[in-house]
């Protein structure tokens, strides 16, 4: 990458991107060394930032705290070395192909082992999504302060979600995506997985889609909506 | 409770109160599901995070709500903490930092705020603990080392860092060309760390 990327290590370090450039960043961020470094070290100074705000929250706060996780499994560590992604500009026809294979099998796989955050197939896949040329952002808050944004390209033929702070669906759901196609038909993208903040690639093409859904649906999925989409992005053709 | 004194002049730096407590063991106890670890983890740095928390949110409600996302993240996520990366601290802020400021942009959707920065504006309740005074410590060691800046490193950071603004928001506020309060942050960051001598 450029200069112009390192140079937003500051602004990353202290959350003044904005999301496009967040995740662009961050998607540098897997391939550059330097910058993890950088940015980890700048989060240390930024850490002490705040150092004269020092307020006690309420102690009901702490009561609900200490309840609340009662009901949340902690993660278990991410084992395994990840290896630092090499870059791939422009792979040829065939290769693509081989790769896009390779691609849907990481997908599985992550699927299999939803707590491998960082599956570096899953990342490539989601880092061709956001360096597309053509990959346009939607965005949508939700009223309790949860946001998603959908990435779209076309020339992928691939879109990916990104989730903030998003509340996780109730026992015995989960969030179905779906692809509308312009005969209008929903077709089933993947489940997302079960976390707030999570990126997750939708499954099937996205080359004509016209919308993309998220419902609630039993734990496995639904081959079609049954109910209305929590959230609906339309797509510009 | 007694008074904190004003000036506790040699105190040791790392005092056992308060932040002077290592969490990165808390951390990986709490990873392994030890509750009472992660209350001592939340005592240690509650109000570091809340008081982050209210600067940036401002409103005592939602602030609250951050703290809490904030540490059922941190249960949740405790494994994930690498001390090769930095310090719990570090980590435990950044997190914070992130859903605060990824609360204020998400509430600016609906009511966009207004754009004056106004640092007179918070009144936060001083809280009078060890933990308290030993943030004042650092309080000043950090307030030293922002002096050290140039006054726009200074504003471009503290716009950035307490009032949730873009690096392109920041370069419009200081009336700086687009792309250059990125480069002040940076900068600034960068010496605020060496000389605060922090991090690599």
């Amino acid at each position: 990458m450029t200069d112009h990327d390192h140079a937003l290590s500051g602004a990353y370090a202290v959350d003044a991107l904005d999301a496009d450039e967040r995740a662009r960043f961050e998607a540098h961020l897997t391939t550059c060394a330097d910058c993890r470094a950088e940015v980890d070290s700048l989060r240390e100074a930024a850490a002490l930032l705040g150092a004269d705000d020092v307020v006690a929250p309420p102690p009901s706060l702490r009561d609900d705290i200490l309840a609340g996780i009662d009901r949340i499994r902690p993660l278990p560590p991410v084992t395994g070395t990840v290896t630092p992604l090499r870059r791939r500009h422009r792979l040829p026809l065939l290769m693509s192909a081989a790769a896009a294979v390779v691609l849907l099998l990481g997908v599985g796989l992550a699927w299999l082992r939803p707590w491998h955050d960082e599956q570096p197939a899953r990342l490539t896949a989601a880092e061709r999504i956001l360096a597309a040329p053509d990959a346009t952002r939607l965005e949508k808050s939700f009223p309790d302060g949860s946001r998603a944004t959908v990435v779209l390209s076309r020339s992928e033929g691939k879109a990916l979600i990104r989730t903030k702070a998003m509340a996780l669906a109730p026992a015995g759901k989960a969030y179905e995506l779906w692809l509308q196609t312009p005969a209008g038909v929903m077709e089933p993208a993947g489940l997302m997985p079960d976390q707030p903040d999570t990126t997750y690639v939708l499954k099937g093409d996205a080359t004509d889609a016209t919308g993309i859904g998220i419902t609630v649906e039993p734990d496995g999925g639904s081959p079609q909506p049954t109910s209305a989409p929590i959230a609906l992005f339309a797509l510009d053709s | 409770m007694d008074p904190v004194p004003g000036e506790p002049a040699g105190a040791p730096q790392g005092a056992p109160a308060g932040l002077g407590t290592d969490l990165g063991p808390l951390l990986n106890r709490a990873a392994r599901g030890d509750k009472a670890a992660f209350a001592d983890l939340y005592d240690a740095t509650a109000s570091r995070v809340h008081g982050l928390a209210l600067r940036v949110v401002r409103d005592p409600a939602q602030a609250e709500e951050v703290t809490q996302e904030v540490y059922l993240e941190v249960w949740r996520q405790a494994s994930r903490y690498d001390a090769a990366r930095g310090s719990a601290l570090a980590w435990l802020m950044t997190i914070t930092h992130r859903k605060a400021v990824d609360r204020v942009r998400s509430a600016e959707a609906a009511t966009r705020r207004d754009l004056a920065y106004e640092q007179t504006n918070r009144t936060v309740e001083h809280d009078t603990t060890a933990e308290a005074a030993h943030a004042g410590l650092e309080a000043r060691r950090v307030r030293a080392a922002m002096a050290q800046l140039t006054d726009v490193q200074r504003e471009a950071i503290e716009l950035a860092y307490f009032g949730g603004y873009s690096h392109t928001e920041v370069a419009a506020l200081l009336d700086l060309p687009v792309g250059t309060a990125k480069t002040r942050i940076r900068d600034g960051l960068i010496r605020l760390r060496d000389t605060i001598g922090v991090g690599r």
